[in-house]
């Protein structure tokens, strides 16, 4: 098992590498580690993002509202910015990820406690958390001179020579190898996905960790919310439009089965990346927009077919000992 | 809502109806908006007074639903017929739903015109737009031009390669390039709309064609995104953002030097254009018909075309000298 998904991050880093090369025998400035430091800081909120969506589908579910949850998420704290233009930018970072939490518990506890298909959920929150922008701003715009030049500053404030929109996301990064790797709720992810039945029997509540998923992919949307409101520089009703196809496109190619169980943290940054450079680069060697679609839609494709043809284990271990005790 | 929507066109009714004999003489306008509220109309009923004060004789009501609804229009339309107002200048919510209403208030010897948003040709007397295509289109690379005297690359971020305005706008802006030599446009690109797409468009674009003059967005969007975009690599000063933008999305980016200057049309040149027009239509001064040339004060002459259309002027320009009076309006 370990070395399947071993080989799978390696074919997707030789892909990434591979396109890098492509690219800069084109367009040699790309590969400039300033420029590569830009592409991995624009495709930070998608690493975020795909990582909270990552956890949702080990457990057999689907978060799409991430975008709306940014979205509004974003829309509050550049509204309370504007109203209380000296609150400090930790209280605003702690209040999007409350926020975006407590919308990511409403999907899980419509998942756990009303077992409504978590797909009918989000897509319905999805709609419903966009209307609320609409109905707290009126439709209007928050520009980039109502926000105070500190709510602007934080993602861009430049530590050790990266954003820190870069250094949230390697926190993150982080975060999650510690919590796949080393917590029971990190395993507890993978037996939900991978056997819910057996999950059951070894003490796991299903209903509970596919929530506890749901509020993990939430705070990380509510903070997304913030350091895109604030990159952007602009709330609107629409922001991030479409963004929660990326992301679980981007968890796709990074191999992480939308059927549950079987994902990497590192299978799921790569994928982000993929994506991200596939997203910076094409702009920048000059192919048409309409290529541009076919190509990121092709890659998804094409990792998705790979999937399929790995041989998915037909059983597979996950408490090794419990087994063996048997 | 309905019922308090009933209860504010009575009192209008009411109100007027006691206003109305004191002064027979008075030539009674409506400007009906698409939606009380919005500052754009509310910038619009500003001009709409200025030409009433110019004109003297003259009372508008400025009126509208309370959100952006055909139906709404409708029953504010049916309380003015009923009120007996000499004219009505109305921003469409729906071109084709209020013509009915419109007809009827025209067999009732009122005049309609339409302005900004148009009603169907058979629904109104004429129809002011705010600005024409080919105006537009010169407008957008004149901005970039106006600050290239040596003349330099300049690109184009754009909405989605469907949008029928940006393209139409595009098109008219490659007919007339010719006319500012120097001035070199090397890309098109698209932002759909997304902040985050334009944004890194706008960053391939400085990538790209690193002696990059000016990017023209003519989306208020992309404009936003690419100024955006423009500050964060430090380069405001060396690449100017200009395009089509509201200013109040972009008085920030005036500020920073990431925009010199954007255009859009002005809403109290708009308002006050739409009422003298009336005025001169409902007055007999001036009569509807293709190839009519109308008088619109202090804004020139409204020269209609085959479908009783006709272009204000110019989009305004707005820039460091003139933003902070506007940013608050719309």
């Amino acid at each position: 098992m370990v070395s399947s998904f071993k080989s799978r991050e390696a074919i997707l880093g030789a892909a990434i590498l591979a396109l890098v090369l492509a690219i800069a025998v084109r367009f040699p400035a790309f590969v400039a580690p300033s420029n590569l430091a830009n592409v991995f800081n624009d495709t930070a909120p998608l690493i975020i993002l795909a990582l909270g969506q990552m956890v949702v589908i080990l457990t057999r579910c689907i978060d799409l509202s991430v975008a709306a949850n940014l979205a509004l998420t974003g829309m509050v704290v550049a509204m309370l910015n504007t109203l209380m233009p000296n609150l400090p930018v930790t209280t605003i970072l702690l209040i999007a990820v409350a926020l975006g939490a407590l919308m990511g518990l409403i999907n899980g506890l419509l998942v756990w406690k009303l077992k409504i298909p978590p797909i009918v959920v989000t897509l319905g929150t999805m709609t419903i958390y966009r209307g609320m922008i609409f109905l707290i701003s009126d439709g209007q715009w928050i520009n980039a001179h109502e926000m105070s030049d500190a709510f602007k500053g934080f993602p861009r404030a430049s530590v050790l020579g990266l954003p820190m929109l870069s250094w949230i996301a390697i926190f993150v990064v982080v975060f999650f190898v510690i919590l796949i790797g080393r917590t029971s709720l990190g395993r507890a992810f993978f037996a939900v996905g991978g056997n819910p039945h057996a999950a059951v029997y070894t003490g796991i509540n299903v209903g509970q960790t596919q929530c506890a998923a749901f509020v993990l992919s939430g705070a990380l949307a509510g903070l997304t919310g913030y350091l895109w409101v604030a990159r952007y520089a602009v709330a609107y009703v629409d922001i991030a439009g479409g963004f929660e196809l990326e992301v679980v496109a981007a968890c796709v190619i990074g191999g992480i089965s939308i059927a549950g169980g079987i994902g990497s943290v590192g299978g799921a940054v790569l994928g982000a990346l993929f994506l991200g450079i596939v997203k910076n680069a094409l702009p920048v060697i000059n192919i048409s927009p309409f290529w541009q679609l076919a190509i990121s839609g092709s890659a998804i494709i094409i990792a998705v077919a790979f999937n399929a043809t790995s041989n998915r284990p037909k059983g597979r271990v996950i408490l090794k000992k419990a087994e063996h005790a048997l | 809502m309905k019922l308090f929507k009933s209860l504010l066109a009575a009192t209008a009714v009411t109100a007027i109806c006691m206003a109305g004999p004191a002064q027979a003489e008075t030539k009674r306008i409506a400007l009906v908006v698409k939606a009380l509220g919005i500052g754009f109309f509310e910038a619009a009923a500003k001009g709409a007074e200025e030409a009433a004060k110019e004109l003297g004789d003259v009372e508008i009501i400025y009126t509208g639903p309370t959100d952006t609804t055909a139906e709404g229009q409708i029953e504010v339309i049916n309380a003015l017929i009923a009120q007996k107002v000499d004219a009505i200048a109305i921003s469409a919510n729906d071109q084709d739903a209020l013509v009915p209403a419109l007809k009827k208030a025209m067999q009732r010897g009122i005049t309609v015109v339409s302005w900004d948003s148009g009603v169907a040709p058979e629904g109104r007397q004429l129809h002011l737009n705010p600005s024409s295509n080919p105006l537009i289109g010169n407008m957008i690379i004149k901005l970039a031009a106006d600050h290239l005297p040596d003349g330099g690359d300049v690109a184009v971020l754009s909405a989605s390669a469907t949008a029928t305005n940006q393209n139409i706008w595009i098109e008219e802006m490659n007919k007339v390039k010719g006319d500012y030599p120097g001035i070199n446009v090397v890309a098109t690109v698209y932002g759909d709309d997304l902040a985050d797409k334009s944004y890194r468009e706008a960053q391939g674009l400085m990538q790209t064609y690193p002696d990059l003059k000016a990017i023209i967005a003519p989306t208020s969007v992309g404009i936003v995104a690419a100024a955006q975009a423009v500050s964060d690599a430090e380069k405001a000063g060396q690449v100017n953002v200009t395009g089509l933008g509201l200013p109040s999305e972009m008085a920030g980016h005036i500020e920073t030097g990431a925009s010199k200057s954007f255009a859009i049309w002005n809403p109290i040149d708009l308002g006050y254009s739409a009422t003298v027009l009336a005025y001169n239509l409902a007055t007999g001064k001036a009569e509807a018909k293709p190839g009519a040339e109308i008088p619109m004060g202090r804004m020139g002459v409204l020269t209609l075309n085959e479908t009783n259309e006709g272009a204000m002027a110019d989009p305004f320009v707005y820039d460091s000298s003139n933003i902070d009076d506007f940013k608050d309006i719309f």
